[in-house]
């Protein structure tokens, strides 16, 4: 999968720059939307085993690879905690958003 | 070859329907409409129509259905009356809102209370602003033509919008008469596929039907609102086409019949535009000079074509089975918003007939006619009148 990136919004100037009906290409990404997350998930990079499992259980494909490993996209995560959950090696720990921490 | 039948408004929908080549059918059987839904279930059984029939448990997921069939570019077909049409009107705006050519036949029928069977417009009128273009059949050859004709305008990727093609309960959809069916060729040639602009696959993901902030949505109804306006011209081509090729055409949005010199004019939608003609061929033997305009569109509105009907001292009547209550029939409405534009300065009057299946006669007509006819000199006011209401309004 190729993960969408965020892009900056461009406000049509022609009516007819818009879509004929709420119908576009999918992915096109212009908003983070993470900010209700009360806990986020950290992971201990010496840890990981790059077993993928975080990345296939994630419903929001907010696990990116990165080389033989992953990284988290704070952008999208939700803070559900799934990925800690499924870790076998726990090297991913959810810690606890403090006000104004988060976006 | 093409042959004549003898087929009911609903058998002819249902022809018209099948010879669309619709890829997906859903729809929930409702009187009147239901011999639209037994026959093109048969017809996909006895494999004469190659469609996806599926059988759904209401109306509301007929339509539902209807835009996911229809958002990866099948064309589809469903049919409903009445209580089903209301059960859909959440789905109605999606699917305009959604851009979805979805091409339905509505049998007109009364809203309960109280519960009837019987024909009226008040349900299709009552969702005249659900973005849906709307016409009014008047018999049951104009019912077939138009559901070829309502392909071609709905998926015009200048419109991409759903048309809802009425046809009065009972008087039209279940009264029979000798209908002449266009040969397949002639149809696929005059109705290509549909050619979905926003055909989605593997290699073109798409988010279809997303939702929209305060910053863009307005533009989506903006280019809705234009997409119907512009179906006006396109109404009329695709009318003067299929005349072109089938030898039928209806005159676009209204039909018009001895309005030229009358002194005044009934307008008036759906089956019993049949029943004002004989009445306005009998008056004209008697030297009275009236005239009818039918509304085939309501939505978009036939606005010039209304306006044209203004002149000095000529009355003006609207006939309708709808009302909008506490105010008045709202055809009336628009066709008086239109004359006011005009600058109408006669009188307009309304006549609200044929509620919960009640007929509208000659006498009705011929009554109807006498009023106009009398308008001016009385400089009539009182605008809306219950036609053939069976007992006085006052008294105990």
């Amino acid at each position: 999968m190729i993960k969408p990136k965020i892009q900056q919004y461009r406000q049509p100037c022609t009516i007819s720059e818009y879509p004929v009906g709420p119908s576009f290409q999918a992915g096109h990404l212009v908003t983070t939307n993470s900010n209700y997350r009360s806990s986020k998930p950290i992971i201990d990079i010496t840890l990981c085993v790059g077993c993928l499992a975080c990345y296939v259980a994630c419903p929001d494909g907010a696990i990116v690879r990165d080389g033989k490993k992953v990284r988290m996209d704070y952008d999208f995560c939700k803070g559900c905690g799934i990925c800690a959950s499924e870790c076998k090696v726990k090297a991913i720990a959810m810690k606890k958003e403090t006000q104004g921490e988060n976006e | 070859m093409s042959k004549k039948l003898f087929l009911s408004g609903n058998e002819a929908t249902a022809w018209g329907a099948k010879l669309s080549r619709p890829h997906v059918i859903a729809a929930y059987p409702i009187t009147p409409q239901t011999v639209v839904v037994e026959k093109l279930a048969e017809m996909v059984s006895t494999g004469s129509l190659n469609a996806e029939y599926l059988h759904v448990e209401s109306e509301h997921s007929a339509l539902s259905a209807m835009m996911g069939a229809s958002a990866i570019g099948a064309r589809t077909f469903t049919a409903t009356s009445s209580q089903g049409l209301v059960y859909m009107a959440e789905c109605l705006h999606y699917a305009s809102g959604g851009r979805f050519p979805i091409v339905m036949m509505n049998a007109n029928r009364s809203l309960a209370l109280p519960w009837s069977i019987y024909g009226d417009q008040r349900d299709s009128l009552s969702l005249l602003d659900c973005g849906w273009m709307q016409v009014y059949a008047e018999d049951a050859q104009e019912s077939l033509d138009l559901v070829i004709q309502a392909y071609r305008i709905a998926e015009d990727v200048r419109v991409l919008t759903p048309v809802m093609i009425n046809l009065d309960g009972f008087v039209l959809t279940h009264t029979y008469e000798l209908v002449m069916i266009p040969d397949q060729e002639d149809v696929d040639a005059f109705l290509p596929p549909y050619a979905n602009p926003n055909i989605m696959d593997l290699d073109h993901p798409r988010n279809l039907g997303f939702s929209s902030t305060p910053r863009d949505n307005m533009e989506f109804k903006y280019q809705q609102h234009m997409a119907v306006l512009c179906a006006k011209d396109i109404i009329g081509d695709v009318d003067a086409a299929f005349g072109e090729r089938f030898g039928r055409h209806y005159g676009g949005l209204v039909s018009n019949y001895r309005t030229d010199d009358a002194d005044c004019v009934l307008i008036t939608l759906g089956s019993v535009a049949g029943t004002v003609r004989a009445v306005v061929d009998e008056m004209r033997k008697d030297g009275k000079a009236v005239g009818l305009c039918r509304l085939r569109y309501v939505r978009p509105f036939p606005e010039a074509e209304v306006a044209a009907l203004s002149a000095t001292g000529r009355t003006l009547g609207v006939l309708e089975k709808d009302i909008s209550f506490g105010y008045e029939g709202t055809v009336y409405t628009n066709v008086n918003s239109a004359l006011l534009k005009a600058g109408h300065a006669s009188p307009v009057l309304n006549f609200i007939g044929g509620l919960g299946g009640r007929s509208i006669t000659r006498e009705d007509i011929r009554s109807i006619f006498e009023n106009l006819l009398d308008a001016e000199r009385q400089r009539a006011i009182d605008s809306v009148r219950f036609v053939n209401l069976g007992v006085a309004t006052h008294g105990r």
